[in-house]
């Protein structure tokens, strides 16, 4: 990383740090954009660095929401127990997903993740811990470590902050690591990553299963923030969504689904009165990247700095 | 032993009957996305949406123009509706194939996937739109209404699930009859196998690909029109359809025409049986197949790795 991309970094964060301090941005709409960036993030390791698409990505996010959602209310956990819970419910979900999908490529991987995904919301609409076309409603924020109230606004921007920073460096410290340069060489050419010797599968399952944890953290946060988890966060609409983000911000690039996550989380805010012309927007910005802007808008960003120097 | 599991035999020819129509939506769809994937290397996402819109323009052909355009007696009938719907649908698939999807084949099959996905986003919400989703009703047909008592086995067969049962397996199998039996067919086979090979040969392949991606859109708007009188139509029922067809799609593979068509059927039948027998895990007893089909054969019951 060199100095100009660490000072641009340190101003991303100095100004999520002063966000509280003013009013025009509501810090709701803020945790919002923070939890499906981290997941935009996570999906992103998947897709961006070891080329999975992956259409099933809602059933994850889904999953821990109402994990943590259900252990903070109905058992009355505190928030951190109850997000670990589930991280933890989340990753082996990805585990049982990921090695049955790992087994096909290309097309037929996004398809198998989709069926499956689907095969979770049928479960979220009829098991009885998740109240079916309710959801859960009114979870209670709690006491963070028993010390921090996060009923609190501020608090728990503060929470939800330190979450993701700690999700996206975990994601860049993956990225860099060697860890990362195979899962690059995979999506780069997935025969000669075989010849070298790496075992494939193993190292697509741990990318599927680190993406579908950090999924599951993005949705716990997200249960948190909202007291509320329901069927939209496991329906395959929130998949489509966060391809979207994804693609829209840069596919491969570090800071893309941020970017990419801002973006499609203030239009739905500006849309969301207007009914279906949401849906039909989404469509839209869809056609639009995979037409004539495939490299997303970091990627632009980047490419033509490249061309510059 | 009927009455031991508390079925009766009525019950279950019922359920299989509904089974076997659901498999022949599913036999058809498949089959569209069979023979679009062949040629094009793309999964077109948007089916489910375009059999929405077959079901849409027969409903709007058969009540709604008339209004528009200030004729009472003008109305699309459902005969008409079932040549001319998938007509028109083929030449929305020609106009998205020529503008957009022409664009992507050099790129990774993944832009496909998600330009259909896109597409399918933009008509599943401008009929929600427009109609919202509760849904509207369409009448079968004069002829077809009415139902044949069986008085053997106590039960009574509804016409029409019969006539969409015998007419989507008759154009199945003609499908099949002209891809595996025919020199169409043959070109087409070629161009899945080698399109550069078969250009070469003097073949019109770009033609050759527009045209398999209209007549799969075309069997989706086919499938759409047969939906219609016994489905309500609604903006969400092909999305809620298309993904059961993907995994109908993963277990057969998509190697192979008559494959899709007997896994489309089979499934069908399967998920009717288990409405009979355990009813809560209908709706997920095809994606538990799946499942346990990738454990045993990834490449699916009659697929090859490609």
């Amino acid at each position: 990383m060199n100095s100009k991309t660490k000072l641009l970094y340190g101003i991303l964060v100095l100004i999520a740090l002063l966000l509280p301090f003013q009013d025009f941005i509501y810090l709701v709409f803020a945790m919002k954009v923070l939890c499906f960036a981290l997941f935009a993030c996570a999906f992103n390791l998947l897709l961006g660095f070891t080329g999975l698409l992956s259409f099933g990505h809602a059933a994850f996010f889904g999953t821990a929401a109402y994990i943590t959602a259900y252990f903070c209310k109905e058992v009355g956990l505190s928030p951190e127990l109850g997000i670990i819970l589930g991280v933890v419910g989340s990753g082996i979900l990805g585990y049982l997903i990921g090695s049955l999908a790992i087994r096909r490529q290309g097309i037929y991987f996004a398809m198998v993740t989709l069926a499956l995904s689907q095969m979770v919301y049928f479960l979220a609409v009829q098991l009885p811990y998740t109240g079916g076309e309710d959801g859960i409603q009114g979870v209670p924020r709690g006491m963070l470590f028993g010390l921090i109230d996060l009923k609190d606004d501020v608090a728990m921007y503060y929470f939800v902050l330190v979450v993701f920073l700690f999700g996206f460096a975990l994601i860049m410290r993956a990225v860099h690591s060697p860890f990362g340069q195979v899962l690059k060489a995979i999506r780069e050419n997935e025969p000669r990553a075989i010849s070298l010797g790496y075992d494939v599968d193993r190292f697509k399952l741990m990318s599927f299963v680190i993406s579908a944890a950090l999924s599951g953290l993005a949705g716990s946060m997200k249960s948190l923030v909202f007291q509320l988890a329901t069927l939209t966060d496991v329906h395959w609409h929130m998949s489509g969504e966060v391809v979207l983000m994804t693609l829209l911000g840069g596919m491969g690039t570090i800071l893309g689904p941020v970017v990419g996550a801002g973006i499609v989380v203030g239009l739905q805010n500006y849309l969301a009165n207007i009914g279906s012309w949401s849906t039909i927007a989404t469509g839209f910005i869809f056609v639009i990247c995979v037409l004539a802007f495939r490299r997303g808008v970091v990627g632009e960003i980047a490419a033509y700095y490249k061309n510059k120097n | 032993m009927f009455e031991l599991l508390g079925i009766t035999p009525q019950g279950l020819v019922a359920q299989l009957l509904v089974g076997l129509i659901n498999g022949s939506f599913y036999a058809i769809l498949s089959l569209g996305l069979a023979i679009i994937f062949g040629l094009l290397n793309i999964i077109n996402f948007a089916h489910g949406a375009q059999y929405t819109m077959g079901a849409f323009i027969a409903w709007i052909g058969l009540t709604q123009i008339s209004q528009w355009l200030g004729f009472p007696e003008l109305a699309i009938n459902y005969w008409f509706a079932l040549i001319v719907v998938p007509l028109v649908l083929a030449g929305f698939g020609l106009i998205l194939e020529r503008t957009m999807l022409r664009r992507l084949y050099h790129l990774d099959h993944l832009y496909g996937l998600l330009l259909t996905f896109g597409l399918a986003l933009i008509i599943e919400g401008m009929f929600r739109h427009w109609y919202g989703i509760s849904g509207e009703s369409y009448p079968a047909p004069e002829l077809l209404q009415g139902a044949i008592p069986l008085d053997s086995i106590g039960i009574i067969l509804p016409i029409y699930r019969v006539w969409v049962v015998v007419i989507s397996l008759t154009v199945c199998f003609s499908t099949w009859y002209v891809i595996e039996r025919t020199k169409l067919g043959a070109y087409l086979r070629a161009g899945t196998e080698n399109p550069k090979l078969l250009q070469a040969f003097g073949i019109n392949v770009p033609l050759m690909i527009s045209l398999a991606y209209a007549y799969g859109v075309g069997l989706a708007g086919f499938a759409g029109v047969l939906a219609a009188p016994i489905f309500q139509v609604n903006p969400l029922m092909g999305s809620n359809l298309i993904i059961v067809v993907f995994a109908v799609v993963v277990i057969g593979g998509m190697g192979s025409i008559m494959g899709a068509i007997l896994t489309g059927l089979g499934l069908g039948l399967i998920e009717g049986l288990t409405k009979v027998f355990y009813p809560q895990a209908s709706g997920v007893v095809i994606f538990v197949i799946m499942a346990i089909v990738l454990l045993i054969r990834p490449a699916g019951l009659f697929g090859r790795e490609k």
